[in-house]
């Protein structure tokens, strides 16, 4: 506690969007790569190099150095004096700048090996202003796959539930859509009856989510740039949990329409449905492994709640979780490897993460109420719902738990976060 | 208007103030109006319908409680749903053409989607006990809310206590 006190003060800081997000820092790595993001040259409505800073300190594996420790602030190679550099012993320099260019801006940046004074990437894009921020985070890949090998994951979106009580009481519940550090947001739906369950298109342009709007839970799909929807499944009983299947052309959903919740699979285009289990117990929760092949639902069909793999033919489920007496709401990796769940840990539900090859378990999260976590798309990070002062707050952490950054909608209850797929490059 | 009878008026006219304002508290305390929300039927009704002296209205009797508890992650009631539940039973089997919702709700901890399912469970524990009571099954519908709609939007053992419940909507 005392750490992540001191962190807060020597690297904490906070950035503000109107009617956006706070983003606080509450714990940073040993480890991370240094790096220096100089402030970008020019003006811009939108601090580029604070966004890319921000983005790359998220993900725990760098650690960007604070702009007031800088000794110089170039903006192009030429100004470069690498000793500087050297000196606050960064590992790598990013600088860049903003120009306007026609009714927009041009946005030229250079990465740096500080160490052997080479570029290591240089782009330039024409953007809008309206596109600066995914512009930064479009950067803030590229350096993260320059520097780790790996695909970044920052121009991606989170889609979340936003939960607003009015003063008598009554909750309005707005499904939105936001950039993966929170800003934008974008309403999608909103209901005074609960909505649950986003979920993302594997091509990441429609939503599958769950509505009571007439006073029953029935589940919708929704283009997320037109607005158009339509309901795909409004059975007797539950209809929840959607999941789309990777080639986008089904989706897993639990029904309760023959007594109880039970997982089938219904074709997106044909509306046939299969059940996929039949079983007595609570089955729900779908989600599938990224080979399209099997699934993994949560069933308390031991007893507790527990999570069970089955083949996207349906046959014998096979138990995958053992530790603890609850776990729950599982979801894949995207190399498929590691499953994120919700689980208790004594009387607190927190985050793990499960390496399927070693049955090594891990808890990321220290809150006693987290719930509904997914991976980003590279799988560096887990977005979770988590309560702090008794509201629903958003956190991600890094995949290893080491680093964790609250992302907080002011004056609402914000929960069950879940992370886009990539666009498409 | 003889003495007596401005007396006698007054007395009548408080009794009825008295006995609006303890079926209020009853259905605030059986949180009806709370837990359909938007739907409002529940508390707008008992309160609409209070002056006709009905069974269901009357504070004294168990059908003015909607609400039965249960045990943490569990479809099982608390003991003293039985009376609630016998109560409505015995109604319900008298009084053929009522018909019932029965909601479903669970407190806010673990996942949303089993919450719905648990809620679900919940629900038709009621419905059954009912039955076995000897209500017919076309007489009620279930619905599960699952930790959607809390009555305590708290976040403490009291709260959650009070959130995982079973409401009679009639």
């Amino acid at each position: 506690m005392k750490k992540v006190f001191l962190l807060l003060v020597l690297w904490g800081w906070h950035l503000t969007a109107a009617a956006g997000l706070t983003i606080e820092i509450t714990e940073g790595a040993e480890g991370a790569l240094p790096i220096a993001v100089v402030p970008f040259g020019g003006s811009s409505p939108e601090d580029i190099a604070a966004i890319v800073a921000s983005d790359l300190k998220r993900s725990g594996r760098f650690k960007p150095l604070p702009a007031a420790d800088m000794l110089a602030r170039p903006h192009g190679k030429a100004e470069v004096d690498f000793r500087d550099w050297r000196a606050l012993k960064q590992e790598s320099l990013v600088v860049g700048q903003v120009s306007p260019s026609g009714s927009g801006y041009q946005v030229r940046f250079e990465l740096f090996d500080v160490f052997r004074g080479e570029q290591l990437a240089g782009y330039q894009f024409n953007t809008t202003a309206r596109d600066l921020r995914p512009t930064a985070h479009h950067i803030a890949d590229l350096i993260y796959e320059a520097l780790t090998g790996e695909r970044g994951a920052f121009a991606t979106r989170i889609a979340y539930i936003t939960g607003v009580r009015s003063a008598d009481g009554k909750e309005r519940v707005v499904l939105q859509v936001s950039d993966s550090d929170g800003f934008n947001p974008q309403t999608i739906f909103s209901s005074n009856e609960p909505v649950l369950s986003p979920a993302w298109s594997p091509d990441g342009r429609r939503l599958a989510y769950v509505s009571f709007e007439n006073r029953k839970p029935a589940i919708y799909i929704q283009e997320v740039y037109s607005g158009q929807r339509e309901k795909i499944a409004d059975f007797p009983g539950i209809n929840g949990a959607p999941a789309w299947s990777p080639d986008g052309r089904e989706l897993a959903i639990t029904l309760s329409k023959d007594g109880n919740p039970d997982i089938h699979i219904m074709d997106v285009a044909s509306r046939s449905l299969r059940a996929i289990t039949r079983h007595p117990a609570i089955d729900t929760e779908p989600a599938w492994a990224p080979d399209g092949r099997s699934l993994v639902f949560t069933s308390d069909r031991g007893g507790s709640p527990q999570i069970y793999r089955v083949s996207a033919s349906g046959g014998e489920p096979q138990r995958v979780t053992f530790e603890g007496k609850y776990n729950a709401r599982a979801s894949y990796s995207a190399d498929g490897k590691r499953l994120t769940m919700v689980t208790r840990d004594g009387g607190e539900f927190r985050i793990g993460v499960l390496d399927l090859a070693t049955k090594a378990f891990r808890t990321v999260s220290d809150g006693s109420l987290d719930e509904s976590p997914s991976f980003a798309p590279n799988g560096s990070m887990i977005i979770y719902a988590a309560r702090a002062q008794g509201r629903g707050v958003l956190f991600a952490v890094s995949a290893d738990g080491r680093t964790r950054q609250r992302l907080a909608l002011e004056g609402g209850d914000v929960r069950e976060p879940v992370w886009s797929p990539y666009s498409k490059r | 208007m003889s003495t007596p009878k401005l007396v006698w008026a007054a007395l009548a006219i408080s009794a009825l103030l008295f006995g609006g304002c303890s079926s209020m508290q009853s259905s605030e305390e059986a949180p009806v109006g709370d837990a359909t929300g938007g739907a409002g039927g529940g508390a707008a009704g008992a309160r609409g319908s209070k002056w006709t002296g009905g069974a269901l209205d009357d504070p004294s009797s168990p059908l003015s409680k909607r609400v039965v508890y249960f045990e943490y992650d569990s479809a099982e009631m608390l003991p003293d749903s039985r009376e609630i539940l016998r109560a409505h039973g015995s109604y319900l089997s008298s009084n053929r053409s009522t018909h019932i919702t029965i909601e479903g709700h669970c407190d806010e901890r673990g996942s949303r989607e089993y919450n719905l399912a648990l809620g679900e469970r919940r629900a038709q524990t009621v419905k059954r006990y009912l039955e076995a009571e000897g209500v017919s099954g076309g007489q009620m519908g279930i619905i599960s809310y699952g930790e959607e709609r809390p009555a305590n939007p708290g976040h403490t053992e009291a709260a959650w206590a009070e959130n995982r419940r079973g409401v009679l909507v009639y």
